[in-house]
């Protein structure tokens, strides 16, 4: 299956910003959490990783954002401007939205006015507008995150990272922010590297689907997703969709077997 | 017709958020009050047996205690002005000494947070300061420090250092890891997560901690007073002298006013704490 290419459609380079080749990691205490990974996201890309719980996907994700380093194999970044959105919001709760958006430029040095103006832009950009002035425990799960992802934004991430962070959020929220992501990644044209355990939201978000086996985690299959963006929310209830969301779960179950 | 039946329901709803409110108040206040009334009533009834029997000195009427500690008939002179000169005093020595426990508190904590090896290296004897009997060691400060102000105010110190420290760490330590981790994507400095981080996550904990030492800083005037029983007289002084003539009355005059103090401070602390940090934190 191939990308039917439309104005919305980010262009794919072939340079990839993320390239991990052979990646394997064993833990001090001797779990083997991932082994023989080759994975490359470019940008424009996005790409969802489904796995069963426990089977390293977070640990991907941990190695690429330089938070761990992989035992063996290599792991080339061609960029430095990485946004890494956790699986809980991690505002901190003393500061407003406006400061919590504002903290990983304050964290990068960046002069006071510069750093207001592109919080409030991201905040805008994530449809916060209004809440600068809130402190996080004002909010409700979903706009926890949505500051969380324009905390993110203010960065200029080249590549974006998503460790599973609609998990903890009711499944009407998950879908609205997984379209609020969806615009902005039309927008942006970052490269996408997204955890998740929902089929459903792996094959709605992304342009490609990994699958990956219980531990050690192992890439046991690769699906090009061929829906254009922007992705009307209706798609989810075609039968291509169907089908597509059928082989995943197919290929996860036999990686879990 | 429905006008009426608008003014009744935009009148019902203030007088609903008033009940709720007063309720809230009762709900607050009720109890405690309750519970004083109680108390006093079991005071009455037991100091009124003890007066039938021939030992009110034992435990003397509420109201007698005032009567004979602020306006005595019988000529002596009202305690007033001296219990009031103790008690400016103690509340300086303990203050003082509250301070002191608390910026050295801090600095003990943070200091102990910054490596696994500091923390096992200085943490023991932060216990072994809580478990010093601190009645053993006011003599031995008097015997060698003398019986000054300062001396006083060690007393203190070293009775309310310990939750200083204590709760300041777990504060500094209780930072979550995915927080941390933030801090560590952005390459921040240890200066950075501690001031911008740890710190203000500790705020709270801290908070409690003062509140603690507060009143542990308040008993430690007293007891240090009531040991040396020399230089400037404070509560513990006064506590010393009345107990020591049998001065019932005045003895439960000065008793109380100390723990007011204690009371005093801890609020005080608690109303800082809440003023602090109460718009974002909220205890579960």
């Amino acid at each position: 299956m191939t990308l039917s290419p439309t104005i919305e459609q980010p262009a794919v380079t072939t340079e990839p910003l993320l390239d991990f080749r052979n990646v394997a990691m064993q833990f001090p205490n001797g779990t083997v959490a991932l082994s023989g990974v080759d994975l490359t996201v470019s940008r424009g890309e996005f790409v969802t990783v489904v796995g069963p719980s426990g089977c390293g996907k977070s640990t991907l994700l941990r190695i690429a954002s330089g938070l761990e380093t992989a035992s063996e194999g290599t792991v080339e970044l061609a960029t430095k401007r990485i946004g890494y959105v956790f699986q809980d919001a991690t505002l901190l709760p003393w500061r407003t939205v406006q400061a919590n958006v504002e903290l990983l430029a304050e964290l990068n040095k960046q002069p006071k006015r510069v750093r207001a103006a592109k919080a409030r832009e991201a905040i805008e950009l994530v449809g916060l507008s209004g809440f600068e002035k809130n402190l996080p425990k004002e909010l409700s799960g979903g706009m926890r995150m949505r500051t969380s992802l324009a905390r993110s934004l203010t960065l200029d991430p080249e590549l974006f990272l998503f460790d599973e962070p609609f998990g903890a959020l009711d499944e009407i929220t998950r879908e609205r922010l997984g379209d609020e992501l969806l615009r902005i990644f039309a927008e942006q044209q970052f490269a996408g590297l997204f955890i998740t355990h929902s089929v459903a939201e792996a094959v709605y978000l992304s342009t490609r689907v990994i699958v990956m086996s219980g531990r050690p985690g192992r890439i046991v299959d690769e699906f090009e997703v061929p829906f254009d963006y922007p992705r009307d929310p209706d798609i989810r209830f075609t039968p291509e969709f169907a089908a597509l969301s059928g082989k995943v779960s197919h290929a996860l179950r036999e990686g879990h077997a | 017709m429905s006008t009426a039946v608008k003014s009744a329901v935009t009148s019902t709803q203030p007088v609903v958020v008033k009940q709720r409110k007063n309720g809230s108040l009762l709900s607050r206040f009720g109890p405690p009050l309750i519970v004083l009334v109680v108390i006093m009533a079991a005071w009455y009834g037991l100091a009124g047996y003890l007066v039938s029997v021939d030992k009110a000195f034992l435990l003397p009427l509420p109201h007698v205690i005032i009567v004979d500690s602020f306006f005595p008939s019988n000529g002596a002179k009202s305690i007033g002005p001296a219990l009031l000169r103790s008690l400016g005093l103690s509340t300086q020595v303990a203050l003082f000494g509250l301070a002191i426990s608390i910026v050295v508190g801090i600095v003990w904590a943070i200091i102990m947070s910054q490596a696994r090896w500091v923390e096992r290296s200085l943490f023991p004897y932060a216990v072994i300061l809580q478990c010093i009997p601190i009645l053993a060691l006011v003599p031995l400060i008097g015997i060698t420090i003398g019986y000054s102000f300062e001396a006083r105010i060690l007393v203190c110190v070293l009775i309310s250092l310990f939750p200083m420290v204590s709760n300041t760490l777990f504060g500094l330590q209780s930072v979550d890891r995915s927080q941390r981790e933030l801090f560590q994507l952005q390459s921040a400095s240890r200066w950075t997560v501690l001031t911008k981080l740890q710190f203000p996550n500790a705020l709270p904990a801290i908070f409690a901690g003062m509140r603690i030492s507060a009143g542990l800083s308040v008993i430690g005037a007293i007891v240090g007073d009531t040991f040396f029983r020399r230089g400037q007289p404070g509560l513990g002084n006064l506590i010393s002298v009345y107990a020591s003539r049998v001065q019932t009355a005045e003895l439960y005059a000065a008793v109380l006013t100390s723990a007011l103090l204690g009371v005093v401070i801890f609020l005080v602390f608690g109303l800082i704490g809440k003023l602090a940090v109460g718009r974002w934190y909220t205890s579960s």
